[in-house]
This record gives C-alpha cells, sequence and structure tokens, in this order.
C-alpha cells in the first residue's frame, strides 16, 4: 500500500495516498475548492489562481490543485484571504470578457458565471482598456470568441493532448491571447476540428457552429420532407442535458422529443454502423485474402481522417475506403430511400444528430455532394427540444420509424471505444468461419487509451489494436513505424474514450467533470443496450437482409462502393 | 499559406543558410529544453523567424507550431518581421522617456516613413524600441547597430541618418 500522509483541511483530519495535492485531499475531505484552469485528465497548471488556499509550511497561498500535501500540513480553504484573492482574479477576468451573459449559450452552465455569482463579483470593479476581436467563423464546426476566452489555456491542453496542437497561447503580458500560430483562422491551421477544445472550455469562448436554424426552417417548408438520424452515443448522452445522471440510455425518449418537433421521421443510425461493420469486416476479409495494403484503418471518425490527411498523409492507402455512418446514411436517403418512396432527392432535407463537431465539416466535404444536409451536435438538438417547449423527462418511450429501426447490439457500440472493433470482429468471423459463435470480445472493451487483441479465425491469425484519443493514435502509428508493433485492423477514435465523448457532447459542470469517469458511465449505457438485443451481430439484422436484397446486392458490390464508399486526400500541414 | 505550407524548403533562404538551419536542430534537438537556443541561432542566421523557419524548427522537433510561434511572440528578442541592414532602437526606458526619447522615436519614424517595428522598403533600416541600454546620462539615446548616439534632439536625427545614407551609396 501506498505511503499515506496525514492532515487537516478546515479541520477535518483526511489521511491521502503520498504524492496526493491538496485538491485531491479536499475531496476526500468533503470540501470543494473551486478551480478555473483546472480539469481532470486534460489540464493542471494552477494559472488561475481560484484554487489558492492557506497551508502551513507555505509562504502566501498556495495553488491547491499543484500543492503536494505533507504530514501533518493544515489547510483552510475558506478564510477571509482566500476568499478576497478569488474574488479579484474573478473580477480582473471579469474586466476583460465579453459579458453577453443574456443569451451566451453557456449561461446557466458557464463556470465563470458560477464562481462570480458565489463570490459576489463585481464586473465593473476594474473598468479600463477593452478590445474587440472578429468571431473566428472560418470553420463549419466550431466558433471562437476570443472576447470572452479567459486565458485559461484548458482548450490549448486539450489540443496538446490530442496531439494537434492547433492553438496555443500567443503574446505575452496584457496582450496574450489564444490562437494559432500566425493569427492562422482555425480552417487554415492543423485543427481536425474534433471538439475537444468545446467540451474542455469553462466558458462559451468555443462553441460549435450551430445549423439549428437552418433546420427548423426546414422544417417549416412545406416542400420539404425532412428526416432525422441519431447516431448511438447521443441516446447515451441526451438525458444529462435534462438533468438525468450520467449513463442513463433515453432512446425512446429522444425519438419521441425529435418526432414533436415537427413533422419529421426518425431514424436510427446504428443501422448505417451496421452497414459499416459489412462494408468494413468485408474490405478488411478482402484486403487479408488478396494481400491486399496492411494493416487497415478504420475511417469511420471524421476528425481521424482529417488527421491523417494532414499529418499521416502515408497512412492513406492503410485507412478504410468506408464512409463513415453518417455519410453511408445521407447517401442511403438520397439514393434506396428517396427511390423506393418516390422522392425527389432534392425536397429530402436529411438531419443527422451527432456526438461530434467533425462531423460538421465531414458533410461539407465536396465529395460527400450535401447528401446530409445538416449535422447538429447532441447539444444542438437538446437545445431545439427546449425551445419546442417538450417537457423531455415527462414523455413516452417511442420507437425509431421504418424501415431504419431495428439495428443489431454491434451497431450500438459504435459509440464507445473499442465497439466498432467488436463489432466488425463479430461480422468478420463468422464471415471467414462460419461455425464461429463469439460475439463478445471483452479484451477491446473499456476505457484504456491502447488495447491490443490476437484472434485465431479459419487459419488466420488476426492482431487487433484500438486507440482512442489522437495521441494515443500517434502513439499506435509510432510503434507500426519502428516495427516494435505489427498489427492487422485498427480502430482509431479521435475523442479519448470514443464518440460518448465527442466534442459535440452535453457540457457538464466542473464538478461532475473532475469527479466521474464520464467515458465509462456513458459507455456502459450502450453495451447495456448491446446485452440486451437479440441480435449482436450486424449481419444478423433484417434491415441488412433488405438493404442488400432490394438495393446493393453484396457487401462491397459496384454499387455499394458507389454509395457507401469514399476516398481521401493529402493535405500535409505544418 | 497554402504555398508556405506545401514548400518551406523554397522559402527557406539561401541553400548555406537553410543548411546551417538544420544542423543547428539536428545537433540540438534532443537535449531538454533547446527551443529557446534553435530559435536564437535561427535569429542569427536569417535575422528574423517567418513561418518557413518556424515550421522547419516545428517540424523538426516534434513539437506544434503554435508552440513554436507561442514562444517566440512571448519573448520581445525574437522578431516576426525582417530588419534592416543599419537597425536602429530608440531607448524608451524611464530616463530617456523622460528626456523626451517619444519625440525621437516619432522623428525617426517620421524621416523614415515606417512605423517602430518594420523595415524600410530598401532594407536599410529598420526601427525598434528597447527599455535602458545603460547609457542613463546620455538620455535620450539610440543605437544604430553597435553605435550609440546620446543627447539626442529630434533636429539631430536627419543628419545621423543620411550618414548611414551616404555610407551606403
Amino acid at each position: 500500500m501506498a505511503d499515506m500522509i496525514n492532515l487537516k483541511i478546515n479541520n477535518i483530519p483526511v489521511s491521502v495516498p503520498a504524492g496526493s495535492t491538496i485538491l485531491d485531499a479536499a475531496r476526500v475531505a468533503h470540501v470543494e475548492i473551486p478551480t478555473l484552469c483546472y480539469l481532470k485528465d486534460v489540464s493542471c497548471v494552477g494559472s488561475c489562481r481560484m484554487c489558492l488556499v492557506e497551508a502551513t509550511g507555505a509562504r502566501g497561498l498556495v495553488a491547491a490543485c499543484v500543492y503536494p500535501v505533507s504530514e501533518g500540513m493544515e489547510v483552510k480553504t475558506n478564510t477571509e484571504k482566500c476568499r478576497k484573492s478569488r474574488k479579484t482574479s474573478l473580477e480582473l477576468m471579469l474586466s476583460k470578457h465579453k459579458k453577453e451573459c443574456l443569451s451566451c449559450e453557456r449561461a446557466g452552465n458557464c463556470e465563470l458565471q458560477r464562481l462570480s455569482v458565489e463570490y459576489n463579483c463585481d464586473p465593473h470593479r476594474f473598468e479600463g482598456e477593452t478590445e474587440t476581436h472578429p468571431l473566428d467563423l472560418s470553420a463549419p464546426y466550431v466558433v471562437r470568441d476570443r472576447d470572452k476566452c479567459i486565458n485559461c489555456n484548458r482548450c490549448v491542453a486539450a489540443c496538446k493532448k490530442q496531439a494537434v496542437g492547433a492553438i496555443g497561447p500567443i503574446g505575452r503580458g496584457y496582450n496574450v491571447h489564444i490562437g494559432s500560430a500566425f493569427e492562422m483562422t482555425l480552417m487554415e491551421s492543423v485543427c481536425v476540428g474534433c471538439g475537444q477544445c468545446i467540451v474542455a472550455c469553462p466558458v462559451g469562448a468555443l462553441k460549435e457552429r450551430t445549423t439549428v436554424d437552418e433546420v427548423w426552417s426546414a422544417i417549416a417548408d412545406p416542400e420539404k420532407k425532412v428526416v432525422f438520424f441519431t447516431a448511438p452515443s447521443v441516446r447515451a448522452t441526451l438525458g444529462e442535458a435534462f438533468g438525468l445522471p450520467v449513463g442513463t440510455n433515453v432512446e425512446g425518449k429522444m425519438v419521441a422529443a425529435i418526432r414533436r418537433l415537427g413533422d419529421v421521421e426518425v431514424f436510427n443510425m446504428d443501422i448505417t454502423a451496421d452497414l459499416t461493420i459489412m462494408e468494413e469486416a468485408s474490405e478488411l476479409i478482402n484486403r487479408i485474402k488478396t494481400n491486399g495494403t496492411m494493416p487497415m484503418f478504420t475511417s469511420c471518425c471524421p476528425a481521424w481522417v482529417k488527421f491523417v490527411e494532414q499529418k499521416h498523409p502515408e497512412i492513406i492507402p492503410h485507412l478504410s475506403t468506408c464512409k463513415s455512418p453518417q455519410e453511408m446514411f445521407g447517401g442511403l436517403l438520397k439514393t434506396y430511400y428517396c427511390e423506393k418512396n418516390g422522392i425527389d432527392p432534392k425536397n429530402l432535407y436529411v438531419v443527422s444528430v451527432i456526438p461530434c463537431t467533425a462531423k460538421k465539416y465531414e458533410c461539407k466535404r465536396p465529395e460527400m455532394q450535401g447528401e446530409v444536409d445538416a449535422a447538429i451536435t447532441t447539444r444542438e438538438l437538446a437545445r431545439m427540444i427546449k425551445t419546442a417547449g417538450i417537457t423531455f423527462n415527462t414523455l413516452p418511450e417511442e420507437a425509431f420509424d421504418d424501415p431504419f429501426a431495428t439495428c443489431s447490439g454491434g451497431g450500438t457500440i459504435f459509440g464507445a471505444t473499442g465497439g466498432v472493433m467488436e463489432a466488425a470482429l463479430r461480422v468478420a468471423a463468422k464471415m471467414m468461419d462460419g461455425k464461429f459463435e463469439v460475439v463478445d470480445f471483452p479484451a477491446v472493451r473499456g476505457t484504456a487509451p491502447i488495447k491490443e487483441a490476437t484472434y485465431n479465425v479459419a487459419g488466420h491469425t488476426v492482431r487487433v489494436a484500438v486507440a482512442s484519443g489522437l495521441q494515443n493514435a500517434e502513439t499506435v502509428l509510432g510503434q507500426i513505424a519502428t516495427g516494435e508493433k505489427a498489427y492487422d485492423f485498427i480502430e482509431i477514435m479521435a475523442c479519448p474514450g470514443g464518440c460518448v465523448n465527442g466534442g459535440g457532447q452535453p457540457t457538464l459542470p466542473d464538478s461532475i467533470r473532475n469527479t466521474e469517469d464520464l467515458k465509462s458511465l456513458r459507455a456502459q449505457a450502450l453495451y447495456a443496450s448491446d446485452e440486451k438485443n437479440s441480435l449482436r451481430r450486424s449481419s444478423d439484422s433484417p434491415v441488412m437482409d433488405m438493404l442488400y436484397g432490394e438495393y446493393f446486392g453484396a457487401p462491397n458490390s459496384h454499387k455499394a462502393h458507389k454509395v457507401l464508399h469514399t476516398s481521401y486526400k493529402a493535405d500535409k500541414r505544418i | 499559406m497554402e504555398q508556405q505550407a506545401n514548400c518551406t524548403a523554397c522559402l527557406l533562404g539561401t541553400p548555406e543558410q537553410e543548411a546551417k538551419l538544420r544542423a543547428v536542430i539536428e545537433q540540438s534537438k534532443s537535449t531538454p529544453g533547446c527551443l529557446m537556443h534553435i530559435l536564437q541561432e535561427a535569429q542569427a542566421i536569417y535575422g528574423f523567424l517567418p513561418m518557413p523557419v518556424q515550421k522547419t524548427i516545428a517540424e523538426g522537433l516534434g513539437i506544434s507550431l503554435s508552440e513554436v510561434y507561442g514562444v517566440v511572440t512571448f519573448y520581445s528578442q525574437f522578431s516576426l518581421t525582417p530588419k534592416g541592414k543599419h537597425r536602429i532602437s530608440v531607448c524608451l526606458g524611464t530616463a530617456c522617456y523622460v528626456k523626451g526619447s517619444d519625440k525621437i522615436l516619432e522623428e525617426v519614424e517620421k524621416e523614415l516613413g515606417i512605423k517602430c517595428g518594420e523595415c524600410t522598403a530598401d532594407g536599410l533600416f529598420s526601427i525598434d524600441s528597447c527599455r535602458c541600454v545603460g547609457a542613463c546620462g546620455l538620455a535620450p539615446v539610440m543605437m544604430i547597430g553597435e553605435e550609440v548616439y546620446g543627447k539626442l534632439t529630434p533636429d539631430k536625427v536627419k543628419g545621423i541618418l543620411d550618414s548611414y545614407r551616404e555610407e551606403s551609396k
């Protein structure tokens, strides 16, 4: 057992492992110390000065998030001196902050606002030179508002942790601000659009580029038929926006709520996750049998694809040619669905609800031909539901609309790291060996940054790896390049933990983010749904029989390639 | 931007300059905290730190361009713009300032038709301000290259600049 350190927090005796910080120890004593620049697993630099406390043996106030505990230490977190210091720091931040709090999208969910209320701050105590800067509207997925930024650097830490580093602090002193090198716009920079900066931001300086108004217009347009489809992970997180506990699966209420937004149909994107698996598993087997380019990487994450195109174009031949489930659905709706129902594709307005900001960029890629008209995040859907006056928590549970309602459990777990791999293994193994009945692959589950496993199927050894978080993807790429590791099939999700932790998911208060394991709790909701589903393998789904029987013929057929596959383009950036 | 992104090499100055830069990166890259040293060397080679140079350094060290740019913009010793053959540095430290060095700077800017931090089109002069050169007894002071000019008044500026112009003819 690790050495334990005994100390007192506000006279409460606690015992914590050596190496803990005062902030860790305070949690054990059920004392909350305010923080702004600190974010568990992302940022810990002690720069915002909100967590200053008095500690014996220290000169002056110390930053609790970085200060290590020592034996016999007595910490006071709520003295006059601490409160005064925090209040002044907050008022200095407020002096430069664009106080658009009436309509700011983070109003009511802003860490700066919460603390300013708690500390009874005067937002106009320091009136000085202020500047205004234009919004960075260059990217179709994220908007940066420098005037709301408090320079906490959490976005910078999140971006660096993604091995992207598109943003950093620029300049010195009063002029310091967050931006891209040479003041490039985000679209010109190495940004991949993952949106991890948005969920890291404690204020409203970063948000998605919203398309909610366009969706409302389409719903109001009598010429348009509007269809929604929801990504696997959205059902596991949407409830958080309505105060439900993290990890609540709200699939039925979500469908009911979307149906009440107007005259729309609601489909299940888990179906094109199943379709992705059918195509991807076939592609993998084909590559194995024909000595094709190996290893093969998954391509369902658009931020990962952008990362490859910009940073590692040499990997492009290794990317699966499968479109992402979002784009497969777009393609399917604008071809098969329109043909079957006699709809002019021009009059079909397709809305995807996704946990992701990069998917907003993906649907604008020219080769996707606008098959998805609007991609809205979980947060945007929650806002639409609130605008429409729908009392989410009292809704009945309703089912998705036919013909895109029934999915396999494999499609559902796409939303968590390892899910695509497991779903692909279920199908690929069965395709290679008809007697293979195993559907559980626990080695690729869980939130570990990198997972590995080896399986023997029909005389073939298949070595797989799963990485989530682009830093971990970078590690895997490095190990492959040096020959340290060799794999056949690799799943990469740009966001740590996969889509359940995507950049478009509800922004939870720091008090929850810093104490709960969001990634696991949200993933559990998806795995529980998989377990309850009588269809575990994508190939067992009757919808797959329908699609291949009526339209595509077989996986990787000519028609499937036309509608369900894509290509990539090197766009090397430094 | 596009062109620079795809073609760092062609904008890295002369082949000699580029070879020197790459040698400096290669020599230092395994030393922790080498970025400052490499930036100083790079500025000595090029006179300033343009985007292709910073990109080459970022790529060589395996760090992001935004990290390099953050350091470059933090320290006043680094410059993003080219410097002139004769680098003018007007002291705006306390002693010089109270003796009216802001008027000297204004006069230099007017005479050369550029602002502080810029370089003349012919590449002859660039202007910067500095904080105390340790010659407060001579305030207000400016330096041109290594030469110190003290007890200045605005009307002396033109004559001093002309002497450099003559010399370059």
